[in-house]
């Protein structure tokens, strides 16, 4: 008796589990995970060249196409070197700001600087990038703030580099660069704050008990347990400057990026397998990277 | 002799709260000195003070004669033993042992040997390849003591250090402490708010209330010859006579002290002894302990008495239970006079 009562509890129990974990699975399974292998799969085929239509067939001609075509490959280059420098200078601009919001500021400072890192997250992102194109202009905010400087020599230099250079800020990767480490900036601050916070601060006492000086204590301690935020930190804005297609066709040089070349192949041009074939590289970078990540320990401190 | 620790009117104020107020205290070196006192009562304050990690509003603090009310923890010749134990999550124990030679620029070959040897000490030799996350409570504790141990300190400060273990863990400790603070003759000084623990360790007490200094003293007189109602109450929960009851009972305006044990309960009808203080009341409960029982006495409309009855052996014969009259006697030279 008592152990029939026992069963139709403990299953009435899992019912309830599986009404409420239903519709979460079916969204991740079937919207997420579901699109995600069909668009897999639409890279497998390939387009006729005459028709211009897809050919339900498995081949690896248009991953043959990705990788050989020199324009493919710079594409991709492009968008990996700008993803690995976006990362790094976030990672050097957040950690001072991030350290500084979980260990010194007190109360009032840390919910001012909470709100301030957030604020721009609240306005629209194309907003926020066609204004960047207006500051970063040959008559812009920014060269008229460097001209006031006197810095006009400074920035001059700086664009006569060849590659990252041009005309203006906002016709050279350099300006690009600086617009993508803004909107990424607080998917960096945020985790690496988080982690920081966590640290607890018996910790760096100990460390300055045993003898440490505060360098010491940094290098020991502070940065091995910010790694797993760092890590988290380092996926956002490396994930959203691989993926993104709207910064690079608004500030910056005329040359392509994944995303844009997934948006025009999959658009302009009607060649969904190449598009998907563009989208699973970011994919497989992430993967490359966050196994790179797990190599180097940034999770052991988790 | 110079003293190892030395703290001339220190004082520190968070705000509003004063924590320590105009606190001056010596510590002998080789000396096991406890801090003892409720929560809020200054002893944490004192210790981080003496470590570093933070800094006396006025005052003076010298380790070994050498002034270092200013001086950064790292240049201290001091080592901590936290509550939380504070070892490093993302190290193995032996590099956490490590960490004090490490800082200090000693070769891998070299640290990784005292690393061992400490371990060793404290009977972790097995242990060092493990993570912390790994160990039991008590055995964090222990690797803790040999991190701390690691730099030879002159001061060894240990911050509730058998908090966190269960009762049988921390007796172990506290005689595997006593054993290791006599062998190495460093100075120990720990904070504590159970009183048993500091009685049965320190050579010195020094009890804080409020942010002063009660009283400091050894153990056996902090027990026996308690100077104030604060010390007698926390220190082995003595009998705390006002001084208008103590008029009342005894004639005499004078508050004073008297331990449970102290008390006899006169069996019925039975004559007080000769120059014994004596008094009736209504016992209001009783508290089986196994060796002994306690009652509490109602001896006037405002004080009430606890009084500890052995009990006999085999259990049997059962005292007085709540609601019963009883009469109490104790010998004057038991009550101890209290200040104010």
């Amino acid at each position: 008796m008592a152990g029939r009562a026992e069963f139709s509890l403990q299953g009435r129990r899992s019912f309830y589990f599986a009404l409420l974990l239903a519709p979460p699975l079916l969204w991740l399974g079937i919207v997420y995970l579901g699109s995600l292998f069909t668009l897999l799969l639409q890279s497998f085929y390939a387009i006729d060249e005459f028709t211009a239509r897809i050919v339900p067939e498995f081949t690896l001609a248009t991953y043959r196409q990705l990788l050989t075509q020199p324009a493919h490959v710079d594409i991709i280059l492009r968008t990996l070197l700008m993803a690995v420098a976006v990362t790094i200078a976030a990672a050097v601009i957040s950690f001072p700001v991030a350290l500084y919001m979980a260990r010194y500021a007190g109360p009032r400072m840390k919910a001012l600087f909470y709100v301030g890192v957030m604020l721009p997250m609240w306005t629209s992102y194309l907003v926020k990038v066609y204004a960047w194109r207006l500051i970063l202009a040959k008559q812009g905010i920014a060269s008229w703030g460097f001209e006031h400087l006197g810095l006009m020599g400074a920035l001059d230099k700086a664009l006569e580099v060849p590659v990252v250079g041009g005309p203006s800020l906002a016709s050279s990767y350099l300006g690009m660069f600086v617009v993508f480490v803004y909107m990424w900036l607080p998917f960096m601050i945020l985790p690496l704050a988080a982690a920081l916070e966590r640290v607890p601060a018996s910790l760096l006492q100990a460390s300055a008990d045993l003898g440490a000086r505060p360098g010491q204590t940094f290098r020991n301690v502070v940065l091995p347990l910010a790694l797993p935020g760092l890590a988290a930190g380092s996926i956002f804005t490396f994930s959203l400057t691989l993926g993104d297609y709207i910064i690079p066709s608004v500030v910056g040089a005329p040359g392509y990026f994944i995303g844009m070349m997934v948006y025009q192949q999959q658009g302009t041009a009607g060649n969904l397998p190449l598009a998907a074939a563009f989208s699973v590289v970011p994919i497989v970078l992430i993967g490359l990277y966050l196994m790179l990540a797990r190599r180097l320990g940034a999770f052991d401190a988790l | 002799m110079t003293p190892a620790i030395e703290l001339r009117a220190t004082r520190r104020a968070f705000g509003d709260v004063v924590a320590l107020d105009s606190v001056s205290l010596a510590i002998a070196p080789g000396e096991f000195f406890a801090l003892l006192g409720p929560s809020g009562s200054g002893k944490t304050t004192c210790l981080r003070l003496i470590a570093g990690f933070d800094q006396p509003d006025s005052g003076t603090i010298l380790l070994d004669g050498e002034d270092v009310t200013n001086s950064p923890p790292f240049a201290r010749n001091v080592n901590t033993v936290f509550q939380d134990y504070a070892l490093f999550p993302h190290m193995t124990v032996a590099e956490n042992v490590a960490y004090g030679p490490r800082v200090r620029g000693v070769a891998t070959a070299d640290r990784s040997r005292q690393a061992h040897e400490m371990l060793e000490l404290v009977r972790l030799g097995e242990f060092g390849a493990r993570r912390p996350h790994q160990l039991s409570g008590g055995q964090r504790q222990r690797v803790a003591l040999a991190r701390a141990l690691i730099n030879r300190p002159k001061v060894l400060l240990l911050d509730e250090p058998l908090g966190a273990l269960d009762l049988k863990l921390r007796e172990e400790m506290q005689a595997e402490l006593k054993g290791l603070q006599q062998r190495l003759g460093i100075t120990f000084v720990f904070v504590t708010h159970d009183q048993g623990e500091a009685l049965s360790m320190a050579d010195r007490v020094a009890v804080f209330s409020q942010g002063r200094i009660e009283q400091l003293d050894t153990p056996r007189e902090l027990y026996n010859r308690p100077q104030t109602a604060f010390v007698a109450s926390f220190v082995g929960s003595a009998n705390v006579v006002e001084r208008a009851a103590a008029q009342r009972l005894t004639g005499n305006a004078q508050a004073f002290a008297i331990r449970p044990e102290l008390i006899e309960l006169l069996a019925a009808g039975a004559r007080a002894p000769d120059g014994c203080v004596h008094c009736s009341g209504e016992v209001i409960d009783v508290l089986y302990h196994g060796a002994s029982s306690r009652l509490r006495v109602l001896v006037d409309e405002y004080t009430t008495l606890a009084v500890a009855r052995a009990e006999t052996v085999g259990g049997g014969g059962s005292g007085p239970a709540a609601g019963a009259t009883v009469r109490l006697a104790w010998r004057p030279e038991h009550a101890v006079p209290l200040q104010g």
